[in-house]
């Protein structure tokens, strides 16, 4: 099937099948190998990306139901030289260890922030208890956001 | 002593880009042209293959190639024995090592039995689907005290009792101060382990290249060096043909070190076969079975003490699920025999253990590796001791310390390493002070918690030692050079897994050559890069290849001295290295940068003076006597739910010594994330099999992580005693976090119902768990 959608501010149209997961769409075909995929079952996060500002589990849509959508990746945030404050306060809280999980992470807290943007300790545990982290132990992660809530205001 | 970089919380380098997408991870390698692989994996545990039949998957649009072990020939090895047994005297060791595809019988589910290759791995899924393999079903064996009876199936049919190893260890004489002691004690204690679950699965791509006659492997290894040397060997290469590179991977805790996994001696040889890249990619259902685990252990353990609380005598006796196959040998349950001696000084210890093989997934070391079932058993009997001497936990612990001047204190008993199990340092009493203070244990016990109980709130105390044998040899090593730019690169050979060694690595250098932590490049894990060293393991990064990168440093820094000193015309010891320049000290004039100094050493044409090496680089190895011994402390309040047994941790408290500190950020990282799988692996994550051996619980739906909403924040403490086996007096750290856990959830738990005479002697535990033993014992209204 023909699909045409935008990443990251890109358009993109390509041919598939229509049982390919949006996840290996974005990693195999469209080379944006930033989403990880951790479980695919739902439940880790770490394909986590923005659906027209929504996050959402790249790992249980198919590539043909984003037709016409517009997409946002970890790709799409920030980069080396310019990151974004969410990924600035993970790197100055700690809140990465081997970072596998980190871009599901960013991309959940991306809207999470944009809607609570002065979030409480246990609010900002809620938002976070749908990513699974194996490394880190959740608090850098949780002092990052605060940290980031701060800076984004 | 002062130093700017060592010992600092620096940001880290390797940040950037994973924070971007930009890092490289395994499944990231996309070469054009590359074929996918997926297997036909056993749905049951145990049984005799009867027939397998390919056919249907053979004839499938898109598929290139369908292997059994049959078409595998002489390529159809068994894996290597990791680590032979240790010289123990009277050791009894049955090896049997896992296979790449099983041949005539099938040991434990999902074992692999045919490998598929198609031009996408959807394709490669459906074609497994075609596959037929007859089994004939026999009996799994699965309880491990019931594997070694006579009645027993046989895991593998030569072996008598499905006895994989008897080991003996004894100190002193047990027997001889049993009748003597004031207290006896003697329990059943049940400790089991869940599976790693790094948030990345495993995966291997490999590209042979048949122009070059070369082959490339992406590997997801702890070991990128090992598993270069096997594979030329078994492909008839020469390890100049084969590169193994372990790139960024998504977390190791052990599992991703098992040397071989069946898909890393088939992916590249199929590779070669087929002269195009092969990719496969393990998914989180096949990581449940294909990925080892670490698993049970049933002691019988005994104590003996005297009045005053000193420890007589310890006297266990435990059985060990080997899983299937025992590639690591006897690592984990030598761990677990030694690390049960802990922080205390016992005179006598009688210690034997029977390892059983069993028809479920492979037993090899995570995070802890069998320490936490040690630390168990004597952190419970310390417990069961005290409250029949009516000694507080603390108490008597403190009673049984190795006193500070005890140092190095022999165990005498052979270590997993092979070396006796002597601690080089350690300093147990103050640390043990600092989490009584910072948890306010006192006050807790004679104010908060009568209070709490009045409010009807269940509310415990806990606080338990550990030690952890750490940073063990054989050696590592590092390369350091400098740029024409001035800028450093440091290589070392073992690979990295979220440690942070990018950083913490560099800070070494830093600090002997003073240049900025961000300019030095650390390239880990690339065998083109260097090819000598064993591998990440056993908590010894950061003292072993730590020290390498040291020593490298400074035979570099010498070099920077001898050059100067005939470009500068002054003797050596009149120079100084400081802010990326050599110059005579206090004389600012006089300096040259390192980079220039760099490209002086590297002269393009005229003469050099015989001997000369070019450049300013250095290769240093370092192989420690022995491993090191880190300890700790940790302590935590709890309260638990009296309706629905949920426990909640109210504060959590590690004080750790890992001697010298590289990066106080790093290594509280480790520790709180080294927690979170302690307390994942005491009250949440348990594999649960059936009486067939097939495991019930294989997805994150049903297998429990810890989430944010389950993990405190961790406060604490660090005690430096430097280690005075490496130049930099550093121990490892990886897996202090999740040793003592469970057994500070069981002692804190019984705090909490101190009133209903409550024995916790089982890991993990769970809500419903905890319901069943505390009905057990008691009635409602004392709950
Ligand atoms: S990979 Fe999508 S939720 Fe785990
Ligand atoms: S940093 Fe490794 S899983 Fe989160």
């Amino acid at each position: 099937m023909k699909i045409s959608l935008t990443v990251n501010g890109q358009k993109y149209e390509r041919d598939v099948e229509p049982r390919m997961l949006l996840s290996d769409f974005l990693r195999h075909d469209l080379e944006l190998t930033g989403t990880h995929v951790g479980c695919e079952h739902g439940v880790c996060g770490a394909c986590t990306v923005l659906l027209n500002g929504e996050a959402v589990r790249a790992c249980i849509i198919f590539a043909v139901q984003v037709d016409g959508e517009e997409l946002t990746t970890v790709e799409g945030i920030g980069n080396v030289d310019n990151l974004h404050p969410i990924q600035e306060a993970f790197r100055e809280k700690h809140a990465l260890q081997c970072g596998f999980c980190t871009p599901g992470f960013l991309m959940t807290l991306v809207p999470f922030l944009k809607e609570n943007p002065d979030p409480s300790e246990h609010e900002i545990r809620e938002a976070l208890s749908g990513n699974l982290c194996r490394c880190t132990g959740y608090q850098n992660i949780v002092d990052a956001v605060k940290l980031a809530a701060k800076s984004l205001t | 002593m002062a130093t700017r970089y060592f010992g600092q919380r620096i940001r880290r380098n390797e940040d950037p880009r994973l924070l971007t997408g930009q890092a490289l991870f395994t499944d990231d390698v996309n070469l054009p042209n590359t074929l996918h692989v997926a297997f036909y994996r056993s749905d049951y545990a145990h049984g005799k293959i009867l027939s397998i039949d390919t056919e249907e998957a053979k004839k499938r649009p898109g598929v290139i190639g369908v292997y059994t072990a049959e078409d595998l020939g002489d390529y159809w090895q068994r894996g290597p024995l990791l680590v032979p047994p240790p010289p123990i005297k009277d050791i009894v060791f049955n090896e049997r090592t896992q296979v790449p595809l099983a041949k005539d019988k099938i040991c434990h589910a999902g074992e692999a039995v045919v490998m598929v290759v198609a031009e996408s791995r959807y394709i490669a899924e459906d074609a497994v689907e075609d596959i037929e393999v007859d089994i004939d079903f026999l009996d799994a064996v699965v309880d491990i005290e019931k594997a070694m009876t006579d009645e027993s199936p046989l895991v593998h049919d030569d072996i008598e009792k499905n006895i994989a190893a008897h080991v003996v260890q004894e100190k002193g004489s047990y027997s001889s101060i049993r009748d003597k002691a004031h207290t006896v004690i003697s329990r059943k204690f049940i400790y089991d382990r869940g599976t790693a679950a790094a948030m990345e699965n495993r995966g291997v791509v490999a590209n042979w290249d048949e122009r070059n006659q070369q082959l490339t492997v992406w590997d997801t290894t702890q070991a990128p060096i090992p598993i270069r040397n096997g594979l030329a060997a078994m492909l008839g290469l020469s390890q100049s043909q084969v590169r193994v590179i372990a790139p960024f991977i998504g977390g190791g805790f052990g599992p991703k070190i098992m040397m071989f996994y069946p898909e890393e001696v088939l992916i590249p040889w199929v590779s070669k076969q087929l002269k195009r890249p092969v990719k496969w990619i393990e998914d989180r259902e096949e990581n449940f079975f294909s990925t080892t685990h670490e698993r049970g252990q049933v002691h019988e353990a005994e104590i003996a003490v005297a009045e005053d609380g000193k420890i007589l005598g310890i006297h266990d006796v435990f059985v060990h699920d080997a899983g299937a196959y025992a590639p690591y040998g006897l690592t984990v349950p030598i761990n677990s025999q030694c690390t049960l001696l802990g922080c205390y000084d016992v005179p006598n210890y009688y210690s034997e253990f029977t390892a059983v093989f069993t028809n479920k997934p492979i037993v090899t070391p995570y995070r802890g590796a069998g320490r936490q079932h040690g630390v168990f058993v004597m952190e419970r009997l310390l417990d069961l001791a005290a409250q029949k001497l009516g000694m507080t936990p603390v108490e008597i612990r403190r009673k049984n310390f190795i006193p500070q001047d005890a140092f190095p204190y022999d165990n005498e008993i052979i270590y997993q390493d092979f070396s006796p199990l002597v601690y080089d340092s350690g300093n147990y009493e103050p640390a043990l002070k600092r989490a009584v203070e910072l948890i306010e244990y006192d006050k807790f016990i004679k104010e908060e918690q009568p209070r709490l109980l009045q409010e009807g709130k269940r509310v415990g105390i806990g606080i338990v030692s550990y030690v952890e044998g750490t940073g063990i040899g054989p050696y590592e090593g590092a390369k350091v050079s400098i740029d024409p730019s001035g800028k450093v690169s440091l290589v070392t050979g073992i690979g990295t897994q979220g440690q942070g060694h990018f950083t913490s690595f560099a800070q070494i250098v830093s600090e002997v050559l003073d240049v900025p932590v961000e300019d030095v490049r650390v390239v880990t894990g690339d065998t083109l890069e260097f090819g000598w060293g064993a591998g990440t393991f056993a908590s010894r990064g950061a003292v072993v290849a730590g020290s390498a990168c040291h020593e490298a440093a400074l035979a570099v820094k010498k070099k920077i001295h001898k050059l100067a000193s005939e470009i500068l015309e002054a003797s050596e010891d009149d120079l100084e290295v400081s802010g990326g320049n050599v110059q005579v000290k206090g004389v600012p004039d006089t300096a040259i940068s390192l980079g220039e100094l760099a490209a002086k050493a590297n002269p393009l044409r005229g003469a050099v003076k015989p001997g000369t090496e070019p450049g300013l680089e250095a290769t240093s190895y370092f192989g420690p006597s022995r491993g090191t011994t880190a300890s700790g402390v940790h302590a935590m309040i709890v309260s638990v739910d009296p309706e629905t047994f949920l426990v909640n941790i109210e504060r959590y408290i590690v004080v750790h010594d890992c001697g010298r500190v590289i990066n106080p950020m790093i290594l509280d990282g480790q520790i709180q994330g080294g927690v979170a799988q302690g307390i994942g692996n005491a009250f949440y994550e348990q594999l649960f099999f059936d009486e067939n051996g097939q495991l019930l619980n294989a997805s994150f739906m049903d297998y429990l992580l810890p989430t944010s909403l389950d993990v405190p924040k961790i406060e604490g403490d660090h005690i430096e005693t430097p280690s005075p086996l490496n130049p930099l007096g550093v121990k490892g750290a990886g897996e202090a976090g999740a040793i003592p856990v469970g057994a500070l959830y069981a002692q804190a738990i019984e705090n909490a119902f101190h009133d209903c005479n409550l024995e916790i002697l089982e890991i993990p535990l769970s809500p419903n768990r905890l319901y069943e033993i505390i009905s057990q014992n008691k009635t409602k209204e004392q709950i």
